[in-house]
């Protein structure tokens, strides 16, 4: 009986999201008809080891919005995240299979410097990992081994702007030299977003960026991701199907290492076409 | 099953009733451990004040305060000659030889032996041998000295600052049974009675054993022997060691856990580095006279092939600790540097190494203090030859103050030398110290500002 009373409250409280996310979706709807489309995966597969994790993953994710792929835990969206900046080159043992372009061009080639599709493709981790250093270097760090400043001034600017535009230079401005592991939970994922924005790149990988954070620190967070729309290709993994209904333009709908549904996000929300999504969205599994 | 037929209540006695064990164990175990340590302590502080005892009154020395009289009469020597007008350069030169062979062929014990005439009391009877054996036998190289540094000095009287030989210190520390009888006496009766007249009168007075630091090893004087010849070697092979095995130990360590495919091979490596550590010191040396003695021909007892041997030793200790170091860095750290478009080098020099440098630098200050007081794997390279110079290069011989430690400990004069042991010992101790310490502040202080 007490198993059942869980289920019924999630559901309710799931539904209610996908309301509130419904209320303003018309606006972005018609954005997203002519997003041009920046990233395409097709027949994506990785194994780790003898395990597969992904089965042919093949989605489209258009330019400046922001995509969440959501699922259980262990279904393989942050795998497939991490395939798009080839952070799984880094893991023993894994292979990625078929392709994805980033801007037509295969990210797989052999030929392709990895370091560069990291400067183009950035990340946010699940835990705020900011260097040990000062806010200063944190963020001057890219734009450094990219040799993107020519001098000091440069990089004073591309420090500044970035901790801008990551909602964060108000609160730091007086503490440049102080390490950026001093700060909160929420600051220090703000910093890691805005150490991503001074290298400039095009897309932004977050690998769910607010796991670890309060729920103030959350909101924040999410009227960031909300404003970085503006410049940047997002791809956001979320546990929380909240978050990704009031984040995303598109959501990816993951299960045991299969993109199920992929769609407008209020599609997915209010109407998804797949029985899987419908039971993980009502809170049935997950 | 139980907890569904229990009662609240027989359930809590349960808990209850194991309490008292479980404390109980609790205490055991605190008990123990505070035991062990005590015993530890104990052991420590054991060593420590027997060495101490030993050792300190090693730092102090008799020195014997003389009038001596460079008189031409008991030297038999003239006053060298001067050139005379009209003498040829050739006669001249011939005159100087001749003078100075005679200066190298002279008795000086005559003029010691006058001098510690002169300060006995007026009428004390004593054989010259007898008298001869209150001041260390390297006096008359230090009187030789002082007249050739200054030929002027013939027929002046000055005072100079000597050594009293091993014996007599013995008799006046004490170390010698005053009560035995004159056969077992180092000392012929009356020097023994000559040595308290001197210490009574201030012509024999204890001083810092300076000879201690600035001498070189004696077998002939054991007063003078010293540590310096010792130091000299030991700080040859400590610099050969921080200059090899640091780069090389970090350098391999680096590379085998950042760089390194995961294969048979770098499995293969890794037990090989793990069991080295584990190989006893004098395989090492054994190792040391096949490879660098016979095969590379390096010179016996130098410091180089003692470095090299060294080196090899310190190598896995190193190679071990910077591993652990590095592996020991969280992942999110090299994927922050990762993801940021960082080159694997770049991560590991940037962000790696800066985190785990208070870590490698503590592991190689303690790695290089086990080297400094290795001894087994030198004696194999011949470094426990008696060298009496101090090696101005790392090829020249010389020994280690380890090595050192272990010839005096099988001097013969055991009670001179059983002071000098522990002396030395004190000083290898202090050296070891001052290195952990090192290490420990720099640790402190580098983890502090990271």
């Amino acid at each position: 009986m007490d198993m059942l009373a869980g289920k019924v409250k999630m559901t309710a409280q799931t539904v209610d999201a996908a309301m509130n996310a419904a209320i303003n979706p018309a606006a972005n709807l018609a954005q997203l008809v002519d997003r041009p489309i920046r990233l395409t995966a097709r027949d994506v597969t990785v194994h780790y080891g003898a395990k597969q994790a992904l089965h042919g993953i093949s989605i489209d994710i258009p330019d400046r919005a922001v995509t969440a792929f959501i699922g259980p835990s262990g279904c393989g969206k942050s795998t497939f995240l991490r395939c798009i900046n080839r952070m799984n080159d880094t893991i023993e043992g894994a292979r990625v299979g078929g392709t994805i372009l980033l801007d037509g061009e295969n990210i797989y080639d052999p030929d392709l410097d990895v370091v560069e599709l990291r400067a183009r493709v950035g990340m946010v981790f699940q835990k705020p990992n900011p260097f040990p250093k000062s806010i200063y270097d944190n963020v001057a760090y890219g734009a450094r081994i990219h040799g993107l400043a020519r001098n000091k001034t440069d990089l004073d600017e591309i420090v500044v702007s970035s901790l801008r535009k990551a909602g964060l230079f108000e609160e730091v401005k007086d503490r440049l030299n102080e390490p950026g592991t001093g700060l909160s939970g929420g600051q220090q994922q703000r910093l890691c977003i805005a150490r991503a924005i001074a290298v400039g790149p095009e897309v932004i990988l977050m690998d769910e960026p607010c796991s670890a954070l309060d729920p103030i620190a959350t909101a924040i967070i999410e009227e960031l991701i909300d404003e970085l729309r503006e410049n940047y290709t997002i791809v956001i993994v979320t546990h929380s199907m909240q978050q990704a209904a009031r984040v995303s333009q598109r959501t990816a709908f993951f299960h045991l290492g299969n993109l199920i549904e992929q769609g407008v996000t209020e599609d997915i929300f209010t109407n998804p076409v797949n029985k899987q999504t419908q039971d993980y969205i009502m809170g049935r599994i997950g | 099953m139980t907890d569904t037929t229990l009662s609240a209540a027989e359930r809590r006695k349960l808990v209850r009733d194991g309490l008292a064990r479980r404390h109980l164990n609790e205490r055991l175990f605190r008990t123990f451990g505070i035991v062990a340590i005590c015993l530890a302590l104990g052991f420590v502080a054991l060593l420590f004040t027997d060495v101490l005892r030993k050792g300190i009154p090693a730092f102090t020395q008799s020195n014997l305060h003389l009038e001596v009289t460079f008189d031409p009469e008991l030297l038999k020597i003239d006053a060298a000659p001067v050139r005379a007008a009209g003498q040829s350069d050739a006669d001249f030169r011939s005159a100087r030889l001749g003078w100075e062979r005679q200066v190298a062929m002279l008795n000086w014990n005559t003029i010691i032996e006058a001098g510690l005439r002169d300060a006995a009391p007026a009428g004390f009877e004593i054989e010259s041998r007898q008298l001869l054996t209150i001041s260390e036998s390297d006096a008359r190289h230090r009187i030789r000295q002082l007249f050739v540094n200054d030929p002027d000095l013939l027929g002046q009287t000055i005072s100079v600052d000597l050594l009293a030989s091993a014996n007599t210190d013995n008799w006046i520390k004490g170390n010698i049974n005053r009560d035995l009888g004159d056969a077992q006496q180092q000392l012929s009766a009356p020097a023994r009675a000559l040595i308290d007249i001197f210490e009574q009168d201030g012509t024999i007075t204890q001083g810092f054993a300076w000879s201690l630091f600035t001498n070189v090893d004696s077998r002939s004087a054991p007063a003078s022997a010293g540590l310096l010849g010792a130091l000299m070697g030991t700080f040859w092979m400590m610099l050969i060691v921080i200059v090899l095995a640091v780069p090389i130990g970090v350098g391999s360590a680096i590379y085998l856990e950042e760089f390194a495919p995961k294969s048979r091979l770098t499995d293969l490596i890794e037990v090989n580095i793990n069991n080295l550590a584990a190989v006893p010191s004098i395989v090492f040396g054994l190792l040391g006279a096949a490879v660098f003695i016979n095969w590379f021909r390096l010179p016996l007892s130098a410091p180089l092939a003692g470095g090299l041997v060294l080196t090899l030793m310190t190598l896995p200790t190193i190679i071990i600790a910077t591993r652990a170091a590095l592996k020991g860095v969280s992942p999110a750290l090299r994927q922050a540097a990762l993801g940021m478009g960082a080159s694997r080098t770049q991560m590991v020099f940037h962000h790696v190494l800066p985190v785990t440098f208070p870590s490698i630098l503590t592991a190689t200050i303690i790695g290089v203090a086990q080297a400094m007081g290795e001894t087994a794997p030198l004696l194999l390279i011949g470094m426990n030859a008696f060298v009496a110079s101090v090696p101005g290069t790392p090829i020249e011989q010389a020994t280690a103050l380890p090595v050192q430690i272990y010839l005096w400990q099988g001097n013969e004069n055991r009670n001179f030398f059983e002071a000098r042991t522990s002396a030395a010992i004190l000083v290898l101790l202090g050296f070891m110290i001052t290195l952990n310490a090192i290490a420990i502040f720099l640790r402190s202080r580098l983890e502090k500002r990271a």
